[in-house]
């Protein structure tokens, strides 16, 4: 590896050092082409940040695909009611490696002021691995735009070999999930646990809270 | 615009048909008509057409559940008490068994007036759960008696397409019921409270149990 000082001071001179990792990370983060859906209000604010205004393009992701096979992100943006999540994991399942989810608002990931009923999911992540999460009902698309860059920012640092590259580049981890069906009174299974796990929260006032005072 | 008027108006005009003059004692003092099943489309379409009221728009369709309730009332009754008449006070149960109610919402587009409103009861909640659909009379009421079917278990007789609306078929519940449950789906709750808060402290011992357990095992 060159040191960075040295890289910037050889810059200068006119002269380029690179690794491939750089270079394959940059080529992956500069074309990051989300999937073209929306499922609430959450996507009218992604609309406004692909369009002149905000100008997603900026960062290489003009091109929303109506495709999943041609897309590289999901934007999970607005609610995921139950009988539309089997087909979201579904449209996560037929995208090809590698793959990143961004869930937008707070509804895709909890279920937000729907959290309490009956037909709304939960949180997206109950079903495959979420990458960014941005609060907000809805999040104003600098949001968006951070989460973006967040989401490249991660793409950067990640190594191409040892224990913690990235799935798509470690033939043994899954890129498929389950897809949920519908049963009688719920999705079967509520949750995917391989997924996702409750986190162990402190909930004021609990008894839980008390027994650790 | 009265609703005695058009109560009155239909009873001469639809032979039969047995309405129930439903008061509202609210200061909107929104009364309502309650239809018989077998008269409920001739009623319906008599509301539609005749000149006079020509209700041809139906805004609204809405359901109601009435869970079975019990009422105590004390009642004061003569009773012979030791060879002597006297008043006791007696307590009284009943019971009002429960019913599915469906509201429809009437104006005039036409002439300019309404709205009016209708009311249908099914005879109770778990079997007896059908009712006339006056879809064949407004078919802007197509979709909302669907989520009705959905929400509370109405079945509309004479719908042309009766099927859940907003689950999924293979769905039994009727959400909207007052007597659903939820799936249990409270594993994670950051800020619970009330109800909330019990089932996610149930999630959050069991989870903790688990982790203990897992721990003694390694």
């Amino acid at each position: 590896m060159v040191d960075e000082e040295l890289k910037n001071e050889m810059s200068k001179q006119g002269i380029v050092t690179t690794t491939l990792q750089e270079l394959y990370n940059w080529g992956r983060r500069s074309s990051l082409w989300p999937l073209n859906f929306g499922l609430a209000c959450c996507a009218i604010e992604m609309i406004a940040t692909t369009m002149a205004r905000y100008d997603m393009a900026r960062f290489g992701a003009e091109v929303f695909r109506p495709s999943p096979r041609q897309a590289d992100l999901m934007i999970v943006a607005g609610t995921v009611t139950k009988k539309m999540a089997p087909q979201v994991v579904r449209l996560y399942n037929q995208m090809p490696e590698p793959k990143y989810v961004i869930a937008m608002g707070a509804c895709a990931i909890s279920g937000g002021p729907f959290k309490q009923g009956y037909n709304v999911l939960k949180g997206i992540d109950r079903y495959f691995p979420v990458d960014i999460y941005i609060p907000g009902c809805p999040p104003r698309p600098e949001a968006l735009l951070d989460a973006f860059m967040s989401l490249q920012k991660m793409i950067d640092a990640q190594q191409l070999t040892g224990p913690n590259r990235p799935r798509h580049l470690n033939a043994d981890a899954k890129s498929e999930f389950i897809v949920p069906k519908f049963g009688e009174h719920d999705l079967e299974p509520a949750q995917n646990s391989t997924v996702w796990k409750a986190p162990l929260v402190q909930i004021s006032g609990t008894e839980t809270d008390k027994s650790a005072k | 615009m009265n609703l005695e008027n058009i109560k009155s108006e239909i009873e001469a005009n639809v032979p039969g048909c047995q309405l129930e003059f439903v008061l509202n004692p609210s200061p909107s003092a929104q009364h309502s008509l309650r239809l018989d099943h077998a008269h409920a489309v001739a009623v319906a379409t008599y509301l539609r057409d005749a000149a006079d009221l020509r209700f041809d728009f139906c805004s609204n369709v809405t359901g109601i559940d009435w869970p079975a309730k019990e009422l105590t009332e004390k009642v004061k009754v003569k009773k012979l008490v030791d060879g002597e008449e006297k008043e006791v006070e007696e307590v009284r149960k009943t019971t009002i068994p429960g019913t599915l109610e469906v509201v429809y919402h009437l104006f005039s587009v036409e002439k300019k007036h309404g709205p009016i409103t209708l009311r249908m009861s099914t005879k109770d909640r778990e079997t007896e759960v059908h009712m006339p659909s006056l879809t064949p009379v407004w078919r802007s009421a197509e979709f909302q008696e669907r989520e009705i079917f959905d929400l509370f278990g109405v079945v509309f007789d004479g719908h042309p397409d009766l099927r859940r609306l907003l689950m999924w078929p293979d769905f039994i519940d009727h959400p909207m019921r007052r007597d659903y449950v939820a799936p249990d789906d409270f594993e994670y709750e950051p800020t619970a409270h009330d109800a909330v808060l019990q089932r996610a402290n149930q999630h959050q011992s069991e989870a903790i149990a688990k982790l203990a357990s897992e721990a003694e095992g390694k």
